[in-house]
């Protein structure tokens, strides 16, 4: 059995799978469910100063009879009051004090009013702070969320202000609304941040009524743009990942990893390209706390098969497996290869080649089954025959160099080597 | 022992004849089976269908909410494609060919789909095509069946003013009065009848038969053109000793009855032999045991290998509680008072093959005798060949011969479906009624 014991900046959990600053996370209730099921540790809901939410607050995008690959959100930070919210999480403190205990806060944009939040949230006992420099809608209006973390300056401003205060460590979360988070990842880390966690929710509209034309959530006739997570937004979040795995300035911070995170495998992901640990939220918004079960298990199951007995032995280990376009070697060449044993005929690798690639899968008439076979002399080997292919190992794409010695893309130019003639 | 009526309560007579393979009863249920469908390129279930429907498209349309486009898809290769959601026989045809069978998993259930969107259709009466002004031609068609149908709806779509004869009260032809009762329910049949007509352009006469009521010649001096869709009628003769007996019937008659009274009033027998195994003895045999029989035996004269029915159809009627018995053939009905009391059968065995390629059932010389009060004659029908030779039509024992472009050797007589091939399904039909019309098209306009 591994040891899936989570150390994130000396916080401790029984795993690193904390609950996300969210619906979730919103009171004791919830919570103490939450950590009855097995959830290592949560970033309580944003507090600060207190809102009004509207009614309808969620929409999703379904695709092909899957419902929420994607969820959206117009729900502000925590609409409770602030004293109730920090006398709950006291009380969830002493119930479960293996637990880690975050609080997300996002004060009124002035120092004093961050200064009074951070000494109240670490009044509470709780193990560290989250800042949330990331939510795209309803706070932005007002000056704060992603606001903030949009401007590497103001965000750098207000961790110095939070930092003279804070006892406990201090996260910094993100926002992905941005062309790059690595110079907002700088500026906080050099205003003194002791963490990061991203990605918090992307932009979106998710879609319209056909019948009423309003886009969702529908709120009397209208919409807004709410902030846009779920399993969707997983390729980009790990894309964000990489980029603060990878820079010099941000690479010692320990990050905690959010967008999209559904299984264990989701979170291995992104505990390879550099989290510490992670966050979830949709996928318990959408199937309940006992997901953690699987989580941990299938987790654990996978650091036995690969011989990891700590979660550090893995931490990052893809990291380096990310490189620039440029770098890549035009020698390595791949082809595809049909096992006909396998192939139960449907042509779709035919149809996807044929259509929208390279024409190199040739077809044989048969009836009702055809038969197709791959043309290696026209095969770039793309993958696409592989990834539309409904059977398992039944389309491989097995190497065949164009060349033994690694050549990359500057030096095939330098040496004036021949591009593609058709 | 005896042959009578009303031996079951309304309520077992309900439970009997209710649809056997029940609809999707609602959208999600259509849509999550839709989305199964894998869309397969060239595909092979497409293939496997007679009227070659587009069967990925009309799937792909219900999962993205497109019903009408659904129901369209599927109307536009076969106008019957409601009837034949419910009476394919979809494991040999699209569903046999579906790729999922070769991954060993269960097939897209293209039936039930295909009948959620065309029932949609019917019911709703949605009016998915418009048939272009008429171009002045006149086109005879005889016999409402699937070919007829088929036939008049592609016709009237370009034009055509079609009229059309049917010997029966009701159209719909075998689909009305020769398939079981739990496939297909009287109301379906003619609503089905009712959404092909609505297309405009088509005239329908009942009760007028071809050679009695009609004739040939006088529809060749009438009309541009002449479709015989006539379809096959005669069950044929076991010809052996006590043929004549009170308590033989031959299936058609007995699902006719059934089909055109109330089943509390069809009678059957205690003890009921089957003589055939094709889909029409599979029929008889199933609902002689729904509407009470005791013990009902089906005689097949070869073995599981050779029948003429499908596993499922076989596992239909084994389940109903049907015994089967293979290698028998009926040598003799044995009477009492003039009513059927014995059935003395030859035990067969399989010899060489014969033409059509499947082993020949050879007498052993032994025998055995079951004890029947009810003998259902089901060992395939005959084309109504005096008919055809009377309206000198060239024919092989009755089933009219045709040319690629479906006409007969009269010239502007173009035939097609059962009267033609002797007797296939419902989906052949309507592509040879389709076949028909091209057919036809192509005479009128050169």
């Amino acid at each position: 059995m591994a040891n899936l014991q989570s150390n994130f900046l000396g916080i401790k959990s029984p795993n690193p799978f904390w609950l996300a600053s969210a619906p979730p996370t919103d009171k004791k209730i919830n919570v103490i469910r939450a950590f009855e099921a097995g959830w290592g540790g949560v970033v309580w809901k944003t507090l600060g100063s207190q809102v009004k939410n509207v009614s309808s607050r969620y929409s999703s995008l379904n695709y092909n009879g899957k419902k929420v690959v994607g969820f959206n959100n117009i729900e502000l930070i925590s609409d409770r009051p602030l004293e109730i919210n920090l006398k709950e999480i006291k009380e969830v403190l002493k119930l479960f004090p293996d637990r880690a205990m975050i609080i997300s806060l996002m004060a009124d944009n002035d120092k004093k009013s961050w200064h009074e939040m951070v000494k109240k949230a670490q009044d509470t006992g709780a193990h560290g702070l989250e800042l949330n420099f990331g939510c795209p809608h309803g706070m932005v209006e007002r000056g704060m969320g992603a606001a903030v973390g949009q401007d590497p300056e103001i965000a750098k401003m207000v961790v110095e202000w939070v930092m003279e205060v804070a006892t406990i460590p201090v996260i910094t979360k993100l926002t992905p609304n941005v062309h790059s988070v690595v110079p907002i990842g700088r500026a906080v880390i050099e205003a003194g941040s002791n963490g990061l966690s991203l990605i918090n929710t992307i932009q979106s509209v998710t879609g319209i009524d056909l019948d009423t034309l309003v886009p969702s959530p529908n709120v009397g006739g209208q919409s807004a743009f709410g902030g846009y997570c779920g399993p969707a937004v997983k390729p980009i979040a790990l894309k964000f990942l990489t980029t603060l795995a990878q820079d010099e300035k941000t690479r010692n911070t320990p990050i905690s990893g959010i967008g999209g995170i559904s299984t264990w495998k989701d979170a291995a992901e992104f505990m390879l390209l550099g989290a510490s640990n992670v966050q979830v939220c949709t996928a318990v918004m959408i199937s309940g706390f006992n997901i953690i079960r699987d989580m941990c298990d299938g987790l654990n199951n996978w650091m036995d098969e690969k011989g990891y007995k700590n979660l550090e032995d893995f931490i990052g280990l893809s990291v380096p497996k990310i490189s620039k376009w440029e770098e890549l070697d035009i020698n390595f060449h791949i082809v595809a290869n049909i096992n006909n044993e396998k192939c139960i005929h449907c042509g779709l690798c035919y149809i996807a080649c044929e259509d929208t690639s390279h024409q190199a899968i040739s077809i044989e008439q048969g009836n009702p089954y055809n038969t197709y076979k791959i043309k290696e002399e026209e095969c770039v080997g793309c993958n696409l025959c592989k990834i539309v292919c409904p059977v398992n190992d039944c389309i491989t794409m097995v190497e065949q160099r164009k060349g033994a010695e690694y050549l990359n893309w500057t030096e095939f130019q330098r040496r004036g080597l021949p591009l593609n003639d058709h | 022992m005896s042959i009578q009526n009303n031996r079951l309560s309304p309520q077992e007579f309900e439970n009997n004849f209710s649809d056997i393979h029940p609809p999707f009863e609602h959208i999600e249920g259509a849509v999550i089976e839709a989305n199964r469908c894998l869309s397969c390129y060239d595909a092979p279930c497409t293939k496997l269908c007679p009227t070659s429907i587009d069967v990925p498209l009309f799937i792909k349309q219900i999962s993205s909410g497109n019903i009408k486009g659904s129901a369209k898809t599927i109307f536009s290769s076969n106008i019957m494609g409601g009837a034949c959601s419910k009476v394919c026989p979809v494991e040999k045809l699209c569903e046999g060919a579906c790729v999922y069978n070769l991954l060993q998993e269960k097939p897209i259930s293209i039936a039930k789909l295909q009948r959620y969107s065309t029932e949609k259709a019917i019911a709703g009466k949605w009016k998915l095509f418009n048939r272009k002004p008429s171009i002045g031609k006149k086109v005879a068609v005889v016999g409402a069946g699937p070919a007829g149908l088929a036939c008049a709806h592609a016709l009237s779509l370009q034009g055509v003013d079609v009229t059309i004869f049917e010997k029966e009260e009701k159209g719909g032809g075998l689909m009305t009065y020769g398939v079981a009762a739990y496939k297909v329910t009287p109301e379906f049949c003619k609503n089905e009848v009712d959404y092909i007509l609505s297309v405009g352009g088509i005239d329908i006469h009942y009760k007028k038969a071809l050679g009695t009521d009609i004739t040939l010649p006088e529809l060749q001096q009438k009309y541009d053109a002449v479709f015989l869709g006539i379809g096959v009628g005669i069950a044929r003769r076991l010809d052996i000793p006590g043929e004549e007996l009170e308590g033989v019937e031959d299936a058609i008659s007995f699902i006719y009855n059934l089909r055109t009274t109330d089943f509390s009033k069809t009678p059957v027998g205690d003890k009921v032999a089957v003589i055939g195994m094709g889909m029409t003895a599979i029929d008889a045999a199933t609902q002689s045991k729904r509407l009470g029989a005791k013990e009902v035996t089906m005689i097949y004269r070869r073995t599981e290998n050779e029948k003429p029915c499908t596993d499922v159809e076989l596992d239909l009627a084994k389940l109903d509680g049907c015994s089967i018995v293979w290698l028998a053939n009926p040598k003799e009905i044995i009477g009492e008072n003039g009513k059927v009391k014995k059935l003395v059968c030859s035990k067969m065995k399989l010899g060489e093959p014969d033409a059509s390629g499947r082993r020949a059932p050879v007498d052993t010389g032994e025998t055995f005798t079951i004890d029947v009060d009810m003998v259902i004659k089901a060992a395939g029908q005959i084309p109504f060949e005096e008919l055809v030779s009377k309206s000198s039509l060239e024919n092989k024992s009755g089933k009219i011969s045709i040319n690629k472009k479906s006409e007969t050797t009269l010239k502007g007589v173009f035939a097609g479906g059962d009267a033609v091939n002797g007797g296939k399904e419902v989906v052949d039909a309507v592509q040879a009624g389709k076949d028909g019309a091209k057919g036809i098209l192509e005479y009128l306009t050169s």
